[in-house]
């Protein structure tokens, strides 16, 4: 026995510090390149996408974000803020330049241009696609960043790797989602490392690079508000436990100061950077903050009894002095009719807001609140992590631990609003769950590495421990060698890191020695590294499964196992492109908004920026009314052509029908004469025998249904799983022009104005019918 | 409507009488035998001849006229001749003779003129047969103009019966090929029949010089009208194996345009009623070894495509996004390697490019084709030899890790049929050490990244060497350095004590006392050196201000070693002693017992001073 702990035990001892100084340099380069491999899986984890479909932009927003990084690459800056893009929400168009974010574009469209003038000839869709992996994997570091400065190195790896993979950040940032989140949430976490990095050093070189990160996320993403909030909330905490000190200041007021300086220059925030309530918690602390810092002066320079006769003069004047200021804010605050909060903001202090007041935000999926199961979905293992993640920010508690709590109490309650927001949720889960991972792995492998060399080198602290520790002994080195090999054998970089982690981790200073059970230990580690393990099959499974479809393109396996692509929208945005006149209109719902302008270049009433409920209203009355109201209404806009998506003759359920509903709402919400109860039948939509006639009359329904009997002759709706109720009929004011091949996307065409009705007897009876439309006219149709 | 057309032709027929009047006889050639054949299946219109010419004069005849009306005549896009030796089975034809066109004086305005150049003069008396073959494009006028989908898809073609020439035709013939047996409408002229899809007119003896009958047939004509209105190809030369070929097509339905509706239920129901006009897929023929095939436009990849290939040939079927109709567009681009040495040879020191001209695709219709060819960078004294006239400019573009460019040479061409499709050279110079310029130029840049960084590491940026915060960080440096020392000496300590536990358990063991007292001694001499070596240092740190706030931990550092030190020898000596005496184990423990605990916790205190110190 003596011989083995000689050998553990000796080297280590007569190296000394020679041997820790070699560990600490070589700890940094294992940290720097667990870092790189980190960084190289967060980038290729999200190409799946690529590797099973292709090198394409997903789904709807980012197709707006290419076309607008494709305007910026071709001509230039100054045009891009000077752009009025008279593609979209004809007639009114709509100033691209003054009305979005523009972090995600002009970082794309940096890195265009850097690469092409190094002479590497890649195109802005090439570098669009890869956007969002190269930042997860920015944002894995700057997760690793933040954690080190709360909890140390260790935590900061694990933080990392688990960030790297998390299946929320992945939903939003697989290779083609071209989103504004997947650059978000780099800065978003970046400038809280630069928040705590500020406040653990009070330096102002970081304080205004914090300023600078934030004017990044402003650039980036509406979510930096949560910033605006989160930071101030965690400073009025950090004042009312009495934390106060010149770093809090030094970290709080520059960001304020030069991060509205910086944020109202973005154009779409202008302003409201200091008009609106989201950004008046950061001015009502920025007061605070200066009146807490005086308190503080005062109290240095006065003796404790006169600070105290001056604190009693102080409150009772500054209570008064207070509550006028406070009145008079709270007026002019509550003088705005939705008290100075936009209606997403509004959306989120009160869940049921949007539901009753905008059913436009409530009609977007991601509004809405998430179930269950969606969080196991998106966080996993994290969920069950986090708990702990607090209680070890607990001990001890700090600045930057208190301020970590804080991020995830509120992003939890964000995210239970907005399934959207689960995105924020994900990087706070991840820290925490780093943080309480790492903490676990040190009491466990402390323990292990306490009681190994404690049975051989030292028989009496073994027996002080345990008392029949020599008959474990023998049989528990090999277990533990057993372990540790096991960790480099599974091929992922969380078993790496808990290797390094181990490095570290039995230099931790810590007074009490919490010492396990030694099988407990080991029992508990491998169980942890499962966790870990289950967690990171997860991943996989939801970025190669899940979250990797591009929405564009749809495909099925057959039975026989060959593979079936549905590529109808392209197709239909080809036919579009190529076959219509530039300057058509073409009319649909506004979900395909982004997605005509950008693939078939062709001009679109309303897009998936929602900022015009009038208009969707109108594109969503012309909808649910009958033909020729439909008909009188596009017409009277310019329309040529009407795009809708059917999804019955494949079964693709997210079609038009059902998204009717909303339609029927949003229209109804503006022209009362669209109302939801014709529509329903038992408080339901229905399109079969039992669908009301209103329903069965309505442009919708005909457009997607129109000689749909024809191809199986019963006309069965696979998605509705029906037949559908009404089967034959014509179009009298509509013409189909292009149906693509699983009938997903067919275009209609306005029919031209008929020719004046000629002969005497139908003269008279047309100036009848005409008088006496009109006054239909003037109840339906809004454009006469 | 054939009887307006007819009324137009007989117009034009007027005029060129007219001017046919006037024309004064050319030569004293007289062709003795013409046989045209017109194929009309695909939507080019290839018109093959064979022409006997003798001379009838006295001066000898070098070269021949062909005359084609001027509303052919911008439809032209292919025109060869060759001259055919031998008859019936053994006939072959020869090289192919120079055609240009000819502005021969006194020749009516309404014709143009090409002259074929005889590879020797044709003396009196003497004959030649020549093979002449012409394509016209756009040459099928869709009639009716517009179609519904449900409509069969007529075209009309407009020709003369008789042969057009500015010399005496004693006999000839004409036979007119046909996609389909359905036709519409014909010319009838004496002697015409027709044999199932083939019209036959004549033959015709002994007609004068511009004879000239107007014929029109209608037909119903379902092949594939694919026009590309532009084609841009693009070929890249990589001497690293690889030559990159890629087209970008913009494709056009040149058939009756389409009106009203698209039904896709009648066209999935009924393709070959209700969708007979359109066509949906081309078909492309590669060089056999092509890899890497791609197919996409440019809102992504195209799923609908196949490819089949053996030791001859690649053949790729693309299928449009959606059918096109008469009328619709579509555009896309296609890509492939191809391995470097089949295309690109060598020669008295240059190399050269052989590849084909046109579009690979099967019986398309190019309206003006750039193609490009991308020389590697470096690349000098290039030339091209085109079988036909092209248009050709130069141009540089700056392609992966270019430092000069690559030059391009650029040839346009207007009208390309299949016919086009002709191997071209381009020939250039290249040192195959510029290959390497890319590679060394990357390694080179990270060399000197590498480069950079350790001189940033290991430079001294402080603007100013004077500066206090910059001595401080002097003396800090120091101190660590120093601080360093002393944790090295006590982790000597600590070892020696390792090593005087070992002993006492090698005592246990053997029993052997004296070697337990040598190892004591010598243990003993050891810590006293160290100790001796920490007096400097702790000095040192005593004397420096900034230690003043590490100096008590590492003073309690030393302090607790040297405890440390005491307990382990009385230990030592303890259990030295009452082996000596022959104690029992129990007893001796009970002696150790309490300096062990003692032990134990110095140790560790010493253990998280340390980690402290080391963490300062």
């Amino acid at each position: 026995m003596a011989s083995p702990e000689s050998a553990v035990n000796g080297p280590t001892m007569t190296a000394g510090a020679a041997s820790k100084s070699l560990r600490n340099a070589f700890g940094g380069v294992i940290a720097f390149i667990i870092l790189v491999l980190i960084g190289v899986l967060a980038f290729s984890i999200r190409l799946f996408s690529v590797i099973k479909y292709e090198s394409v932009i997903h789904e709807f927003d980012p197709y707006f974000n290419y076309r607008v990084t494709q305007f910026l690459s071709k001509n230039g800056i100054y045009d891009f803020w000077n752009w009025f893009d008279d593609r979209t929400w004809y007639p009114l168009g709509r100033v691209i330049g003054g009305t979005v974010y523009p972090g995600l574009t002009l970082t794309a469209g940096t890195i265009w241009k850097v690469v092409n003038s190094l002479n590497i000839p890649l195109s802005v869709e090439t570098v669009c696609v890869f956007t969002a992996p190269i930042f997860s994997a920015f944002a894995s570091w700057a997760a690793y960043l933040l954690t080190k400065e709360v909890k140390g190195p260790g935590a900061g790896l694990t933080a990392a790797a688990l960030l790297a993979m998390v299946p929320s950040y992945i939903s939003r940032s697989v290779a083609g989602s071209y989103d504004n989140e997947a650059v978000a949430i780099f800065a978003l976490v970046f400038t809280f490392y630069l928040y705590i990095k500020t406040l653990n050093t009070g330096s102002l070189f970081y304080a205004t690079l914090n300023a600078l990160a934030y004017f990044y996320m402003v650039c980036s993403w509406g979510g930096y508000t949560f910033i605006i909030n989160l930071i101030p909330m965690h400073v009025l905490l950090c004042i009312v436990t009495g934390r106060y000190s010149s770093r809090l200041y030094i970290a709080y007021a520059p960001l304020v100061v030069l991060g509205t300086l910086l944020a109202s220059l973005v154009p779409v925030v202008g302003f409201n950077a200091v008009l609106t309530s989201e950004h008046f918690a950061s001015f009502l602390v920025f007061i605070i903050i200066h009146v807490v810092a005086l308190a503080y002066y005062i109290k240095g320079i006065l003796s404790p009894k006169m600070f105290k006769v001056a604190v009693t003069l102080v409150v009772s004047v500054g209570l008064a002095v207070c509550c006028a200021v406070i009145a008079i804010l709270i007026a002019v605050v509550a003088s705005s009719p939705t008290k100075g909060w936009s209606g997403r903001s509004l959306t989120l202090l009160d869940p049921t807001y949007a539901s009753k007041y905008i059913p436009i935000i409530a009609s977007v999926s991601e509004h809405q609140p998430p179930t269950w199961p969606s969080y196991f979905m998106d966080i996993n293992v994290l969920a069950f992590l986090v708990p702990a993640g607090i209680i070890a920010c607990f001990m001890p508690l700090t600045d930057s631990s208190s301020f970590v709590i804080l991020y995830i109490v509120t992003s939890v309650y964000f995210s239970g609003v907005m399934v959207r927001l689960m995105l924020v949720l994900a990087p706070a889960a991840c820290i925490l769950s780093g943080i309480a991972l790492s903490e676990a792995f040190n009491v466990l492998t402390r323990s292990i590495k306490f009681q190994l060399p404690g049975i051989a080198g030292n028989p009496s602290i073994a027996s002080e421990e345990n008392g029949s520790s020599t008959v474990v002994a023998p049989n528990d080195i090999p277990k533990t060698e057993e372990a540790a090999k096991e960790k480099p054998a599974k091929k992922n970089r969380k078993k790496e890191k808990e290797n390094v982690e181990k490095k570290p981790t039995p230099s931790k200073t810590e007074k009490r020695l919490l010492v396990l059970p030694l099988e407990a230990s080991v029992i508990a580690v491998l169980l942890l590294v499962l966790l870990g393990a289950f967690y990171v099959v997860h991943c996989v499974w939801a970025a190669a499964e899940a979250y990797s479809a591009p929405s564009i393109v749809l495909t099925s396996h057959s039975n026989d196992g060959g593979l079936h692509v549905f590529d109808d929208f392209r197709e239909a945005y080809s036919w579009l492109s190529h076959n219509t006149d530039v300057d058509d209109k073409v009319a649909s719902w506004w979900d395909y908004g982004y997605q005509t302008t950008a693939m078939a270049n062709r001009t679109v009433l309303v897009d998936n920026n929602t900022w015009n409920n009038t208009h969707i209203a109108t594109v969503g009355t012309a909808m649910s009314s009958p033909e020729k109201q439909a008909w009188e209404i596009f017409h009277s806009l310019d329309v040529k052509y009407v795009l809708v998506v059917f999804g019955g003759v494949v079964g693709y359920p997210s079609d038009d029908i059902n998204k009717f509903l909303w339609m029927v709402r949003i229209g109804g919400g503006v022209f009362p004469h669209i109302k939801e109860p014709d529509y329903l039948r038992d408080g339901q939509y229905r399109i079969d025998a039992q669908a009301t006639p209103t329903m069965l009359n309505c442009l919708m329904y005909k457009l997607s249904y129109f000689r749909f009997v024809e191809t199986d002759g019963k006309g069965f709706d696979r998605v509705r799983r029906t037949e559908i109720g009404k089967k034959h009929f014509k179009l009298t004011h509509f013409e189909e022009v292009f149906t693509t091949h699983h009938w997903m996307v067919r275009i209609y065409k306005l029919k031209p104005q008929r020719n004046r009705i000629r002969g005497k007897t139908k003269k008279s009876k047309s100036s009848r019918s005409v008088s006496s439309k009109r006054d239909v006219r003037g109840k339906r149709n809004p454009w006469h | 409507m054939a009887v307006g057309i007819g009324f137009r032709r007989r117009l034009d027929f007027l005029l060129l009488v007219i001017a046919i009047l006037s024309a004064p006889v050319l030569s004293d050639l007289i062709l003795s035998k013409v046989e045209r054949q017109i194929d009309l299946t695909s939507q080019i219109a290839r018109i093959s001849s064979t022409i006997k010419a003798e001379n009838d004069g006295s001066s000898s005849v070098s070269e021949i006229l062909l005359a084609i009306p001027e509303l052919q005549a911008k439809n032209l896009a292919y025109l060869t001749a060759r001259v055919i030796e031998g008859k019936g089975k053994a006939r072959t034809s020869g090289l192919a003779l120079t055609v240009e066109p000819a502005n021969p004086k006194g020749m009516p305005p309404a014709l143009s003129f090409y002259s074929i150049v005889l590879p020797k003069p044709l003396a009196n008396g003497d004959s030649v047969t020549l093979d002449v073959l012409a394509a016209f494009t756009h040459s099928l006028r869709p009639f009716p103009e517009k179609i519904t989908q449900a409509d069969i898809h007529l075209v009309l073609f407009q020709d003369t019966g008789h042969y057009l020439s500015p010399y005496p035709v004693k006999v000839q013939s004409l036979a007119v090929k046909l996609p389909q047996a359905r036709i519409e409408s014909y010319t009838k002229l004496d002697n015409t029949k027709t044999l199932g899809s083939e019209i036959k007119y004549g033959p015709y003896e002994n007609l004068p010089p511009f004879s000239y009958s107007p014929i029109a047939i209608h037909f119903e004509a379902n092949q594939a009208f694919a026009v590309a209105r532009e084609l841009v190809r693009e070929i890249e030369i990589s001497h690293w194996g690889n030559v990159q070929v890629t087209e970008h097509y913009d494709i056009v339905h040149g058939g009756a345009m389409s009106k009203g509706e698209f039904s896709r239920l009648d066209y999935q129901s009924k393709p070959q009623i209700r969708g007979a006009s359109a066509f949906k897929h081309l078909v492309a023929k590669l060089p056999p070894r092509a890899h890497s095939i791609y197919y996409r436009d440019a809102i992504g990849n195209i799923s609908t495509s196949h490819v089949r290939g053996d030791s001859k040939k690649t053949e790729i079927l693309i299928e449009p996004r959606y059918p096109l109709f008469g009328g619709w567009r579509t555009a896309f681009t296609i890509g492939y390697g191809l391995p470097l040495h089949d295309f690109v040879f060598e020669s008295e020191g240059k190399r050269f490019l052989n590849i084909s001209f046109g579009s690979p695709m099967h019986d398309i219709v190019t309206d003006s084709i750039t193609l490009k060819v991308v020389l590697p960078e470096g690349s000098k004294y290039f030339s091209v030899s085109t079988p036909f006239a092209v248009q050709q400019e130069e141009e540089i573009k700056m392609s992966h890790l270019d430092i000069f460019g690559r030059p391009v040479v650029v040839l346009k061409k207007a009208n390309v049929v299949p016919e086009h499709n002709q191997f071209f050279q381009v020939y250039y110079k290249f040192n195959a050490l510029a290959m390497l310029m890319e590679p060394f130029m990357l390694i080179t840049g990270i060399f000197f990244l590498f480069v950079t960084c350790i001189v940033y590491v290991h430079v001294d940026l402080s603007i100013s060497k004077s500066s206090a915060s910059y001595l401080a960080k002097l003396q800090w440096d120091e101190v660590r350095a120093t601080v360093q020392q002393i944790q090295n000496i006590i982790n000597q300590c600590l070892s020696t004590h390792e090593k005087l536990e070992a002993s006492l358990r090698d005592l246990s063991r053997t029993g052997d006392v004296q070697a337990c007292k040598a190892a004591r001694k010598a243990a003993d001499g050891l810590l006293k050196e160290l100790s001796k070596e920490l007096k400097p240092l702790i000095a040192f740190l005593q004397s420096t201000p900034p230690a003043a706030h590490i100096l008590p931990k590492v003073e309690e550092l030393v302090a607790k070693e040297r405890e440390l030190q005491e307990r382990l020898m009385a230990k030592h000596s303890t259990i030295v002693d009452s082996y000596e005496k022959k104690l029992g184990g129990k007893e001796t423990e009970n002696r150790v017992a309490s300096v062990q605990q003692k032990i134990v916790a110095l140790r560790q205190d010493i253990e998280d001073l340390m980690e402290y110190i080391d963490e300062i």
